[in-house]
């Protein structure tokens, strides 16, 4: 028995895809995914239509799909994330219904509940044998860590793997079984090695980036929370991983050993790990070529699923033990609600990916960024969006000075007494706009264009059509 | 002073402004595209008109292409950009 079929078309005539169906993706390709599109064109070439589009994250690579959604084929998208290419055209209000955010949390815990329902997933593969035993670890498309699409592959109806690199049954080192998978496609490529590892995975040169990364370092050694066992989740920006590489520096220098290091991983991570900053790294995706080569040889770098790293729903996950997270921020009001959706204009330019999990789940959950960018604080009265909840957010960094939660007043004292320049964030705020001068203010007061859910799945926020 | 021929300063990098001034045909011509026009365009082009005032410029084109410059930035650009388009004349 073979669950090879020939092309897109013939598993997607076997799946029964029909008008008004929802068909799901992961994003580990990222920036180089061609499965995606692939499989939208053929579904439009089909003549199917009012399908609802299911992905964990949009990248520009995915910008074809605006004109299936012009021309009626995709009338809906389930999302934890929309770039900046994708999010301007969107937030021209093009689709038909209002898109639906969640966060890498969120989603499976609704997938899995049943709370979202998904008829069709294609699952990107780097590697599968015939019978659909899969692993993004090998191949030459290799991604890393395919966490994003345990759920998806767990829990939809008709489950196709598309891949570029078959391997012989039975695929010992799988990380997703044969038990999931109805058909598998064997294609030329499923993506680009460049844009799969793509990102902003470098350490920042920029003198301000350097002070909030010194300053982010500090307030992590002043927490009490840096010790043996310490657990740490940072992003990929270049602030986060100049944070990451001063936080090193400071591990080694006090022989402190941490317990895991989470996220979307990068070879800096991977470092530390080497290094023996931290005992393994949990990774429910891979940002670069050294992490996904890490994840395929060496046993303390483990691939976990969304569902472990974030869900809200299992009994116990990754994010509920950590210890800080470093997330960044488009904006922040004086109440520490964070928007991560959207510019300050109110165009879609991100979504929550990981940001209000790790947020709420850590004990200390810093939010780095620049007090002023091009022109436009970063602190305002009340956010565009709210992503993440200011209840779930401790300490602000900017070059000019470090604010903190009101709520945290331990949290205070311990950095004020470390020497740290602690502000008050109107304080910082009126920093802020004295350097800018007056802005005139205008809401986006179009049509609801996108329901923002936490990760209970209730609604946090709406986003209008500019 | 006088807009004797096209100059332009200022880059298109983030945090800065790129101002073209050329000579006019009979007036002042402000023209602003901006990355936050919907917050600061009337600020933008209130300091380019502050600035022409200053230098008593009473005919010339300015082109703005402004990627969230400050004030003083502005400011600072326009004034060269003048003295680069009047070529030393008054």
């Amino acid at each position: 028995m073979s669950k090879l079929v020939k092309n897109l078309k013939e598993a997607i005539t076997l799946c029964g895809l029909k008008d008004g169906m929802t068909i799901s993706f992961h994003h580990h390709l990222r920036n180089g995914d061609y499965v995606l599109n692939a499989v939208v064109d053929e579904i439009a070439a089909m003549g199917i239509k009012d399908i609802n589009l299911h992905a964990s994250s949009l990248f520009d690579i995915h910008l074809p799909v605006i004109e299936h959604i012009k021309n009626g084929v995709i009338t809906g998208i389930e999302t934890d994330y929309i770039s900046t290419g994708v999010g301007k055209q969107l937030s021209q209000g093009i689709l038909k219904n209002p898109i639906i955010f969640r966060t890498h949390g969120g989603r499976p815990a609704d997938i899995i509940s049943g709370r979202s329902h998904i008829d069709v997933a294609f699952v990107a593969a780097p590697s599968s044998d015939k019978m659909g035993n899969i692993t993004g670890k090998n191949g030459k498309s290799a991604c890393g860590s395919l966490g994003y699409a345990f759920a998806d592959a767990m829990c939809a109806d008709k489950v196709v793997v598309v891949t570029d690199n078959i391997v012989d049954y039975p695929m010992y080192d799988y990380s997703i079984p044969e038990t999931n998978i109805d058909y598998v496609v064997n294609v030329d490529k499923i993506g680009n090695p460049s844009g799969i590892v793509s990102g902003t995975t470098k350490i920042t040169r920029d003198p301000v980036g350097l002070v909030m990364a010194d300053y982010a370092a500090k307030v992590i050694k002043a927490s009490s929370l840096l010790k043996d066992g310490f657990s740490f989740q940072t992003g990929a920006g270049g602030a986060s991983l100049a944070a990451a590489k001063y936080l090193k520096d400071i591990m080694l220098a006090e022989k402190i050993t941490g317990s895991y290091c989470m996220g979307g991983i990068t070879g800096y991570m991977v470092d530390m790990l080497n290094c023996g900053c931290f005992e393994s790294l949990m990774d429910v995706q891979c940002f670069d070529l050294d992490a996904v080569n890490s994840l395929r040889t060496n046993p303390k770098h483990k691939e976990v699923s969304a569902e472990h790293y974030a869900s809200p729903d299992v009994k116990s996950n990754l994010v509920n033990s950590l210890d800080v997270v470093i997330l960044g921020a488009t904006e922040i009001d004086t109440d520490f609600n964070v928007n991560v959706h959207t510019d300050s204009s109110g165009c879609i330019m991100g979504g929550s990916g990981g940001h209000s999990d790790a947020a709420a789940g850590a004990k200390l959950t810093m939010i780095i960024a620049p007090l002023v960018r091009a022109r436009v604080s970063v602190i305002t009265d009340r956010v565009t969006c709210i992503s993440t909840p200011g209840n779930t957010v401790d300490v602000l960094v900017t070059q000019r000075g470090i604010a903190i939660n009101p709520l945290r007043t331990e949290l205070r004292d311990r950095l004020k007494d470390a020497g740290l320049p602690v502000v008050d964030i109107f304080d910082l705020k009126k920093k802020a706009d004295s350097i800018c001068g007056e802005a005139k203010i205008e809401r986006a007061k179009g049509k609801v264009i996108a329901n923002v859910l936490y990760r209970d799945a209730s609604l946090i926020d709406t986003i209008r059509m500019i | 002073m006088k807009i004797n021929e096209k100059a332009a300063a200022g880059t298109m990098e983030s945090s800065d402004i790129y101002i073209e001034v050329a000579p006019g045909s009979g007036g002042i011509d402000i023209q602003i595209d901006s990355v936050v026009s919907d917050r600061f365009e009337t600020s933008i082009r209130n300091t380019i008109t502050e600035v022409l005032s200053e230098f008593g410029v009473k005919d010339a084109k300015i082109m703005v292409n402004d990627r969230g410059a400050l004030d003083c930035t502005i400011r600072a650009r326009m004034e060269t950009a003048l003295k680069r388009a009047s070529n030393g004349g008054i």
